[in-house]
């Protein structure tokens, strides 16, 4: 269910002359529209998050940060992603050496299977995870009487991250590592590579691009997640906020300036995030369409 | 007969290890919480099911989250195609900047989105001042969880699209423009049938992801209950007062809707990879 | 070292890719493993490779006597060339060639300088000098081919194993790498197995030629010997262009096309069917009836183009089509045009009676 995230590597080229062209004003007139339905809907709400921020100036706006609450929610985010990003990291190595590798009874599933948190909500995402270790959850005796807390507790909030986040890395490499086949997987095993040698040297350089392209979407859904944090986070000021947590706290307390200064930390995320596909994008092209360069000429 | 074999043989090591863990990873985060949810609601039985998931607030938020989330979808299957035959048929100056924005809904979090629209479409907000005066209420009513829906859906259409439309073979419209079609007989007969799979596809992307949405529409919604309360706010209102069967009962039902559009994007697939290979 | 292969059977599913293959490689020799595809070479060469496993208790594989159907590809010292080369991409050509030395454990692993000579070394033998800092993207297919080759032979392989080797070139390169392959062979005289699915360039090359069919071997022996000795008529098509003359025996005395000839051998085995074999040079074509064994055609086409311009003729008997090849110089002599009425006589044929060859030869 993510159709926007998966890698774009073709490129085509733009103008098609001759009979198949728009007249020109058709054409101005569907680049008018583009233009102006992406600027009411996106670009307008990107300036509203750094104009509100900085409505009282920039001293207000730095201000907001130094706040502790504000502080301990940044500190808790990148500690969440700190962690569900390498585990989900590995996940997806893992995954997609099984899957893009070996051909096995219930490949299909399995797919769809890893896919299954993109198609839930994360408002159930978070439930979930109340209802396995809540205090009505079928561990939360066990838990409360070994005094162990995950719901309404950072673990919760680790868990519930990890669960959205689950697909991003599995997905960008399994679809590249089964285009890419194994022939030099098995040429470095012939050349007498161990298993972990071909591992490092071969397959890992070959999906590098891919695999940090997943990463920066893991990242960047890690540290933005909101409602499936939401439900098992408790919202304990300095304790149990992520970011986009506190944002919401400062906004439902009408402070609206730390709201959106806190926010435009989110959305400067976002920015880099979507210029670093970008570059992952051209690297990847590039890589593509290597081979087809003019060769040199035979001797 | 052969002995049938669970996995082709191979020479490359590993498989065991990384299936093994793929597997355990896959159930202890996924497959036992998602498990969860549906034992649990089987120790409801099916009165109390039925009475939770049929109150007339709960359908009133199915209501608005359906209503608003197929309008939101098909607002971008119209939009969503302009901008992506646009970004893949002509040129401008910044096309790439406004092609990598497009993005900005899948990564800017649902919070951010949320506030940033509220704030632009509040009663005495950047838009909402215009709209006021004509007696439009954006904000805090279904018209604003609306346009968050839309606000969120617009990356999977466009993105779905954009490859479709790469791939269509332009000699294939010249040769229909050869055959005397005009531009607009083009597009009917030609062009729309080929992309008709990535149209449905994107839309049901849209509409599922707009289904479950909770970030960016409850700052905007106001959250009256009966008129602008969806059904993920519903969810946590009832968690939030301790009631987990009904927040079960009700995640229940929204998943169930989650599965039938992915069993129908599914369909979608396999229809556009089959639907002109009959006979062969 | 030479290769065994001792009752090998591989099965894909419902697929059977080989079917109890047995075959010899002698020490040093250059074979090729020719067939058309699905005929199982492919399979049988990544099987001796160990890239693929044999059926489970199939049979054996011997390098040198020993049995190494338990070694993984990495201690079988082999090279293999991959049809596509499978060259890293992120490597240079240098990083690639060296690949096989530096992966070895410490103990094993030659020193840097060692690394650096044995590649530069390599290098040469391949003809490509000065080319170790070129990515595989920035060379030609032959340049890449030749790469691949220097990558296996870096590790000193006790036999190289190359798969459709001059599969993805075009037609010049090809034919200039595999004279190339043939020279380098006779200078470093390691045991190789190549598939191919050219006949020309397997007759080229190999010392040996083993034919496949559907999971099966249809003869092996030098090249001319499969030419001019086709052991069924399989083999006998496979080989190049072919004519069918069909014809019965009957008490000993049988009739191909025209030809009539005395099969005493065959004197008790009654009333049976016959196909000669002809190849499109072994057809004599004439302006005069030369002879009672003379078949009359008439003239559909002619291939003036290359070396040996063909015919395309239809008998006027049974109005069945032949294909001839003859010498410019006789196209010429005879001066011929469509349309021409011409006789055409084999002037050697093979004869086979249900799949079986006679040892008779016209």
């Amino acid at each position: 269910m993510a159709g926007p995230i998966a890698l774009r590597t073709s490129s085509v080229s733009t103008a098609i002359p001759g009979a198949t062209a728009e007249s020109p004003w058709v054409k101005w007139l569907l680049i008018a529209l583009t233009l102006g339905f992406l600027t009411l809907f996106l670009f307008v709400p990107l300036a509203a998050v750094f104009t509100e921020a900085l409505r009282k100036g920039w001293n207000a706006y730095l201000a907001s940060f130094s706040d502790p609450a504000a502080l301990a929610a940044i500190k808790l985010t990148l500690l969440t992603a700190a962690i569900a990003v390498p585990l989900n990291l590995v996940f997806g190595l893992a995954a997609a050496w099984a899957i893009a590798r070996f051909n096995f009874v219930g490949k299909n599933l399995l797919l769809t299977l890893i896919d299954l948190p993109f198609a839930v909500s994360p408002v159930i995402s978070g439930l979930i995870y109340v209802l396995l270790f809540g205090l009505q959850g079928w561990l939360g005796p066990f838990l409360a009487e070994h005094d162990l807390k995950i719901i309404f507790a950072v673990p919760g909030i680790v868990l519930a991250t990890v669960f959205v986040t689950f697909p991003f890395v599995a997905r960008e490499l399994i679809p590249l590592m089964q285009e890419q086949g194994s022939e030099e997987e098995q040429a470095a095993l012939s050349l007498g590579a161990s298993g972990w040698q071909t591992f490092w040297r071969v397959t890992l350089p070959n999906v590098k691009w891919a695999l940090l392209y997943g990463v920066i979407l893991c990242n960047a859904r890690a540290m933005g997640e909101f409602g499936a944090v939401s439900v098992v986070s408790g919202h304990i000021r300095g304790k149990t906020n992520t970011i986009p947590l506190h944002v919401e706290i400062l906004y439902n307390e009408y402070n609206f300036v730390a709201a959106f200064a806190v926010a435009s930390l989110l959305a400067i995320l976002a920015l880099l995030t979507l210029a670093a596909k970008s570059l992952v994008e051209w690297q990847v092209r590039r890589q593509a369409a290597a081979p087809l360069e003019p060769t040199p000429a035979e001797e | 007969m052969k002995p049938f074999r669970l996995k082709q043989p191979s020479v490359l090591p590993g498989f065991g290890l990384t299936l093994g863990y793929t597997v355990l990873y896959l159930s202890l985060i996924v497959l036992v919480p998602l498990s969860a949810l549906f034992f649990r609601t089987a120790t409801l039985g099916w009165e109390e099911f039925w009475r939770i998931v049929s109150d007339p607030r709960v359908v009133a938020s199915y209501r608005l989250t359906f209503g608003a989330s197929l309008a939101g979808a098909l607002i971008n299957a119209v939009f969503g195609f302009i901008v992506a035959w646009t970004l893949v048929r002509t040129s401008f100056p910044g096309k790439k900047i406004v092609d990598a924005l497009v993005d900005l809904p899948f990564a800017l979090p649902t919070a951010v989105s949320g506030i940033a629209l509220t704030a632009l479409y509040a009663p005495n907000g950047w838009l909402g001042q215009y709209l006021e005066p004509l007696g439009i209420k954006a904000a805090f009513s279904p018209l604003g969880v609306t346009i968050a829906l839309t606000f969120i859906g617009l990356p999977f259409v466009v993105r779905t699209l954009q490859p479709a439309l790469e791939d269509l073979d332009s000699s294939v419209e010249e040769a229909a423009a050869s055959l005397g079609a005009g531009r607009v007989q083009t597009f009917l007969r030609i062009i729309l049938p080929a992309i008709l799979p990535a149209l449905l596809t994107g839309f049901a992307l849209a509409f599922a992801r707009a289904l479950g949405e909770y970030g960016s529409v409850v700052f905007i919604s106001g959250n009256m209950p009966m008129q602008t309360e969806i059904t993920a706010l519903l969810i946590i209102t009832k968690l939030e007062q301790f009631d987990y069967p009904g927040a079960t009962a009700i995640a229940v039902v929204m998943l169930v809707a989650s599965f039938a559009i992915l069993f129908f994007i599914n369909l979608v697939q396999w229809w556009s990879s089959h639907r002109y290979r009959a006979g062969v | 070292m030479s290769i065994e292969v001792r009752n090998i059977s591989k099965t894909f599913g419902a697929f059977t890719a080989l079917n109890d293959v047995s075959l010899n490689v002698p020490n040093g020799q250059l074979v090729a493993l020719l067939g058309p595809s699905g005929s199982g070479k492919t399979t049988l060469l990544r099987i001796i490779a160990g890239l693929e496993p044999p059926d489970a208790g199939s049979g054996r594989i011997l390098f040198h006597d020993e049995d190494v159907v338990d070694r993984g590809v990495g201690d079988r010292q082999v090279g293999f060339v991959f049809q596509h080369y499978a060259l890293f991409r992120h490597m240079t050509v240098f990083e690639n060639i060296a690949f096989g030395l530096r992966v070895r454990p410490r103990k094993t692993r030659p020193e840097k300088s060692a690394i650096r000579d044995r590649v530069q070394e390599l290098l040469r033998l391949v003809q490509l000098e000065g080319l170790g800092g070129r990515f595989p993207s920035q060379l030609s297919g032959g340049q890449r081919q030749r790469v691949a080759l220097a990558r296996a032979l870096a590790v000193e392989p006790k036999v190289l194993l190359l798969d459709e080797p001059f599969g993805a070139l075009d037609a010049k390169v090809r034919s200039e790498l595999r004279r190339w392959l043939r020279r380098l062979h006779d200078e470093i005289h390691v045991t190789s197995v190549f598939v191919t699915h050219d006949q020309e360039e397997a007759l080229e090359v190999a010392d040996q030629v083993v034919v496949m069919n559907q999971g099966r071997i249809e003869q092996v022996g030098p090249p001319a010997e499969v030419y001019d000795n086709p052991a069924n008529p399989f083999v006998y098509g496979f080989l190049g262009n072919v004519n069918l003359f069909h014809g019965r025996i009957d008490g000993g005395q049988a009739r191909v096309g025209n030809v009539d000839f005395p099969l005493p051998a065959l004197q008790a085995a009654g009333s049976r069917e016959l196909v000669g074999y002809v190849r499109p040079h072994d057809i004599e074509v004439s302006r005069e009836q030369t002879g009672p064994d003379a078949i009359a055609a008439v003239i559909g086409h002619i291939h003036g183009a290359g070396g040996l311009p063909r015919l395309e003729l239809e008998r006027l008997d049974n109005h069945l089509q032949v294909e001839a090849e003859l010498t410019r110089d006789r196209l010429r002599e005879l001066a011929l045009q469509v349309g021409d009425r011409v006789y055409i006589r084999p002037k050697s044929m093979r004869v086979f009676v249900e799949g079986q060859p006679l040892d008779y030869q016209i």
